[in-house]
């Protein structure tokens, strides 16, 4: 049994929180510079400019790239020989999350659901805990802005719709999403398992750095025909009308019951934001 | 593309009916955010046929929820948020005299008639670019609602505020044309 200390975990969550906000992805970096040479509008060739510029200034100055520095999103796949001591897991994580957004200058968007109280310091965190073997912590925090979150679907299709109803579904709902979702967005497909777990892992699907191919060549080549799809519906940057309405499609499926043919979309805005640490 | 067009807040009819959909715009002077919750207050007040606490006849609203300044900055990262959550609330300060609204994503048909009717646009900033719009701001103040946090309203000092023209006075719609144009 390896043990970690409670406050290392809220040490690593609180430098995730700010980091994600304030450093875009090499990945993403690069995605613009391609979305920026393959643009055939005008506008939206401008408006990668734009965001390739905010990335800078965001980095440079160390301020949030967006104002949206999301309800934080926390995966953890905890290694089943990892003992927490020192304090309890859950605190250990928000207590990160209400560090992070305070010294990092970042928004707090959480609030009560009816009275619309803002709880002041971002938290709760969405914790999403996974055991896995071996004696290490991996923790990727991956914040999620209002804007794209709110075009997310779940699907539970019949089977007979098949692969061709499915795909068409997504394209329909991203054309449906239009410029809400902050385009050039990444759109993130579950597909199988049940209702609560299509959406989850239409949210993992979207953690795979861009440009990274996906391992199963099915679903790769889906991956292809639904982004050429999505861009074929011309929304373009910022909906401004244009080439690149997606920068990637990401799938991932898992096995269903007989009688279902789960489907979730979960769409991120350009900036993606993931940010991991192993301890 | 054209070059932008400079305009200065506050705007009138004249200044709003010369814009179309699809031009550039530079806004300098002073504009207004507000956003959810703040729209909901400005609302409810205009039902209940109380005076807003801003004037906002010939004003322009900023659909934005700034992230905390750091010392020594005017404001946080500062872009739009999604505009449709405004729409239930829009026509009716339309009505009023508002002019201009910035924000980002589709505009409800009855906001696109308001617009037609009482003469206002809509503009779009660039989503998810919030540190580098936050640049044109000068100054920043919170005029009412404080205790909404980043939902309160402030009012800004913009120079040179980049965006672009979505609905104009005459119901035409860029997210529109634009994905019309580049459709396959």
């Amino acid at each position: 049994m390896r043990e970690i200390n409670a406050q290392q975990i809220t040490e690593v969550v609180k430098k995730l929180c700010i980091d994600a906000n304030l450093y875009l992805g090499e990945d993403v970096l690069a995605a613009f510079d391609r979305g920026e040479k393959m643009e055939e509008s005008p506008v939206g060739k401008e408006v990668f400019q734009q965001l390739q510029e905010n990335a800078r200034i965001a980095r440079e100055e160390k301020v949030a790239m967006c104002q949206d520095t999301g309800l934080a999103v926390v995966f953890v796949e905890l290694g089943q020989d990892v003992h927490i001591v020192g304090g309890d897991f859950n605190t250990a994580v928000n207590e990160g999350v209400r560090q992070g957004y305070q010294e990092g200058y970042l928004r707090k968007s959480a609030c009560h659901c009816f009275t619309r109280a803002n709880t002041k310091d971002n938290t709760p965190a969405i914790i999403h805990l996974e055991m896995v073997p071996g004696d290490k912590v991996k923790i990727t925090v991956a914040p999620k802005g209002g804007g794209s979150e709110n075009m997310s679907m779940v699907n539970m299709l019949s089977p007979s719709e098949g692969i061709e109803g499915l795909k068409k579904r997504v394209v329909e709902w991203v054309k449906e999403a239009g410029s809400n979702p902050c385009p050039p967005v990444v759109v993130g497909v579950g597909i199988g398992g049940t209702f609560e777990q299509a959406a989850l892992i239409a949210k993992k699907a979207l953690l795979r750095p861009l440009g990274q191919k996906n391992p199963d060549p099915h679903l790769a080549a889906m991956e292809e025909d639904l982004l050429t799809r999505i861009n074929n519906l011309g929304i373009g940057p910022q909906g401004l009308g244009g080439r690149i309405t997606a920068m990637a499609v990401h799938v991932l499926m898992i096995p269903c019951h007989i009688a279902s043919f789960p489907m979730a979309v979960n769409i991120n805005c350009h900036a993606h934001r993931h940010k991991e640490a192993v301890i | 593309m054209s070059a932008a067009i400079r305009l200065k807040t506050p705007l009138s009819d004249a200044d709003v009916e010369k814009l179309k959909a699809g031009d550039k715009v530079l806004l300098s002077g002073v504009i207004y955010t507000g956003r959810d919750a703040a729209h909901k207050r400005l609302y409810d007040l205009l039902l209940e046929g109380k005076p807003l606490p801003i004037d906002i006849k010939g004003q322009v609203i900023y659909y934005v929820g700034p992230a905390p300044a750091k010392p020594g900055q005017v404001i946080g990262s500062a872009g739009p948020t999604t505009s449709g959550r405004m729409d239930a609330f829009s026509p009716k300060l339309i009505e009023m005299g508002l002019k201009g609204m910035i924000g980002k994503g589709m505009r409800k048909k009855e906001v696109v008639e308001a617009m037609k009717k009482y003469k206002a646009v809509y503009f779009a900033a660039t989503g998810g670019a919030g540190a580098l719009l936050a640049k044109a701001i000068k100054k920043a103040q919170v005029v009412a609602y404080e205790d909404l946090g980043p939902e309160a309203i402030s009012r800004l000092e913009v120079e040179n505020f980049p965006v672009i023209v979505v609905n104009d006075t005459k119901g035409n719609d860029l997210y529109e044309e634009g994905m019309r144009k580049y459709a396959r």
